[in-house]
């Protein structure tokens, strides 16, 4: 069932729709899940940021897709890698698919995030399960030889599964917990604005940064680099239908030169990645 | 032997019965990439209003048992802008392209149809005169048969082009719309919309749409749907979409024994970008199996026993 690509307003999209082999599935942290799942087409056109839409079931019920982060993508064995936490009825019935089964993927999907250049300084925030995107952008970084300043945080120790595979990619995160279990002993902006205002941790301004976690986590890291006029990029969430556009559901405000100040964009299609700046944050 | 599917809807010739649900398969190039547009028997795009607009705060759904509830506020960009750019990449298919219009007032939906009349590539208007989840027009119109007599004049004093009126469940006796507007020229009807309703989240102890009520659609809504279509096919001799919860071709098929010679698919693209065509592939099917020559004889048959 793969698809051909057309053009959507000047861009060309290419995603499929596919029954995907499960080839893994892990229990990492408290209510927090690993996936591998076997789906070439999407794992080699898949980019940082980007998302897939899955049918955790078969029934009417639960009967929306559900979307998630692409955790990592490996090109070479055609294979995608989720992280995701239980939250409700649809990632429980995930949790307990099991090798072999055969689901629903649509993707990959949304914009992801756009690519330091070489030698430019970038930092990456992350926070609880807002992870996900991150560790395949890290692994990208990497592979371009551009190093990061990575700022980690979770509710405690055990929420931080990818730890050790972010320190084996070769960078050294900063770490917070809010039980003070791990690191630094409050949230992860607390621990940023910290060290940005420590003039013997010589802070390095970062060309830019890239965020993914909690609205209230993303609200607060946003007046902290808005006020230094560092450039970010965010990953949104918002309640989704379709994933491809059509039903409108997944919005959010953006900045606009009209009489509202702002527009709705489609976390869908126009993101889930949206530059920081233009995102409309005192009602996020 | 092929079954024959074409039909005609109030003069819209489409090759097979199976069309979308305004509002959820947008202008067409969301779900090109998964299904050939060519093999829908028509395509009804996204409501479309005269000025832009920004439609309603999130979260604009949540799911509810087997189906959605949805509050998106007919976020679209407004008329003109249709015509001008999502109207030409539809035009290089063949395919009808019905255009859903809504309201604020009676002349809106005169200027709306003026304008759709006279853009080339338009096979009929869809008229939603049910939207429940805008505060002007919208429901205003639907509930009460002698405004949806008024619409439908208006727009036929606009335009030459086929009318199809979109009804809504939520009123005391949908025969009585249906009835009013097909003595006011309508040429077909479709039906149904969304149904009212409303979910809340018991943790935070408040409304958990930003609009607080939207409208229900999905698999929960069908008998509710068929029902209508039945009562619809009794009262009046127009030509009838239906639509509401339809995921597969058994659905398809108890819609069109209802009475209903086309049928729109909705939430079920959101599952399955491929749904319309699965859709018609299965219908095709069922008339291979009954014996069926032409999907005519389904129409309505269960009034018929
Ligand atoms: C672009 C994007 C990427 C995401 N990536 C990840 C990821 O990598 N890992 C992960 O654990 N979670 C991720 N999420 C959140 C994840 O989609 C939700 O946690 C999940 O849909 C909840 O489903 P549920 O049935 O368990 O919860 P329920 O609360 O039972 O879901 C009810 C409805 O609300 C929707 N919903 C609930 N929470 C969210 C949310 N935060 N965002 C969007 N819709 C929601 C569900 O899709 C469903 O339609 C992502 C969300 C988006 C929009
Ligand atoms: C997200 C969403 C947006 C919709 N927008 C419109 C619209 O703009 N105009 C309209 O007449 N109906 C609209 N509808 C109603 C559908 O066209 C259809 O009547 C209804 O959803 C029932 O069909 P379904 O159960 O197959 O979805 C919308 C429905 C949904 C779910």
């Amino acid at each position: 069932m793969g698809s051909i690509g057309t053009s959507v307003k000047g861009r060309v999209e290419l995603s499929f729709l596919i029954d995907a082999l499960v080839i893994k599935q892990e229990r990492v942290g408290p209510g927090l899940y690993f996936m591998e799942l076997q789906a070439p087409e999407i794992a080699r056109k898949a980019v940082p940021g980007q998302f897939v839409h899955m049918q955790v079931s078969r029934e009417l019920e639960p009967l929306l897709r559900r979307p998630f982060s692409i955790y990592n993508a490996d090109q070479d064995k055609g294979r995608l890698e989720l992280l995701y936490q239980v939250v409700g009825k649809g990632t429980e019935i995930l949790s307990k698919a099991a090798p072999g089964q055969n689901l629903s993927v649509l993707g990959p999907l949304g914009r992801g995030f756009v690519l330091p250049e070489k030698g430019q300084k970038v930092m990456v925030v992350g926070g609880g399960i807002g992870i996900a995107p991150l560790v395949f952008l890290l692994k990208e970084l990497a592979a371009g030889g551009i190093s990061a300043e990575v700022y980690l945080g979770a509710r405690t120790k055990t929420c931080l599964p990818s730890l050790s595979q972010v320190g084996s990619m070769g960078f050294q995160p900063k770490v917070a917990s809010d039980d003070g279990t791990i690191g630094y002993h409050g949230q992860i902006t607390a621990l940023l604005e910290r060290d940005m205002a420590d003039t013997a941790i010589a802070f390095l301004k970062p060309d830019m940064a890239y965020a993914c976690g909690p609205k209230p986590m993303l609200k607060s890291l946003a007046r902290l680099l808005l006020a230094k006029h560092i450039p970010f990029q965010v990953s949104l969430e918002e309640h989704m239908g379709c994933g491809v556009g059509a039903c409108l559901s997944c919005a959010c405000k953006i900045k606009a030169n009209n009489q509202e100040g702002y527009l709705y964009r489609h976390v869908c299609v126009n993101g889930p990645v949206f530059p920081g700046e233009e995102v409309v944050w005192d009602e996020a | 032997m092929k079954p024959e599917l074409s039909v005609n809807i109030g003069g819209i010739k489409m090759k097979n019965p199976v069309t979308t649900a305004s509002g959820t398969f947008g202008y067409g190039p969301e779900y090109a990439p998964y299904i050939d547009l060519n093999r829908l028997g028509a395509i009804v795009v996204k409501g479309t209003t005269l000025k832009s607009r920004q439609g309603n705060p999130t979260p604009r759904i949540v799911e509810t048992p087997s189906g959605m509830l949805n509050a998106i506020g007919l976020q679209n960009p407004g008329v003109d802008y249709f015509i001008e750019r999502a109207l030409p990449f539809l035009s290089n298919f063949d395919l009808p392209v019905i255009v859903n219009i809504s309201g604020d007032t009676v002349e809106d939906y005169g200027l709306l149809a003026g304008k759709l009349d006279s853009a080339s590539g338009v096979a009929g208007l869809e008229v939603n005169i049910s939207c429940p989840n805008v505060k002007k027009g919208g429901l205003q119109f639907g509930s009460d048969p002698e405004s949806a007599a008024e619409v439908v004049r208006v727009i036929k004093s606009s335009t030459g082009l086929p009318v199809i009126v979109k009804l809504s469940p939520n009123v005391t006796s949908i025969t009585d719309l249906a009835v009013s507007v097909a003595e006011a020229g309508a040429d077909a009807l479709s039906l149904i919309n969304t149904i009212l309703g409303m979910a809340i989240d018991i943790k935070a102890r408040r409304p958990v749409l930003g609009n607080i009520m939207g409208g229900l659609s999905g698999p929960a809504v069908r008998p509710v749907a068929v029902r209508c279509v039945w009562q619809v096919y009794k009262a009046v001799k127009l030509p009838i979409i239906g639509m509401g919860g339809i995921v597969s071709a058994e659905d398809a098929i108890e819609f069109i024994l209802a009475g209903a010679s086309a049928v729109a698919v909705g939430t079920a693209n959101f599952v399955n970008p491929r749904a319309t065509v699965e859709i018609l592939e299965g219908i095709e099917e069922y008339c291979r199996k009954y014996g069926c020559r032409d999907i005519q004889e389904l129409v309505g048959a269960a009034h018929r026993q």
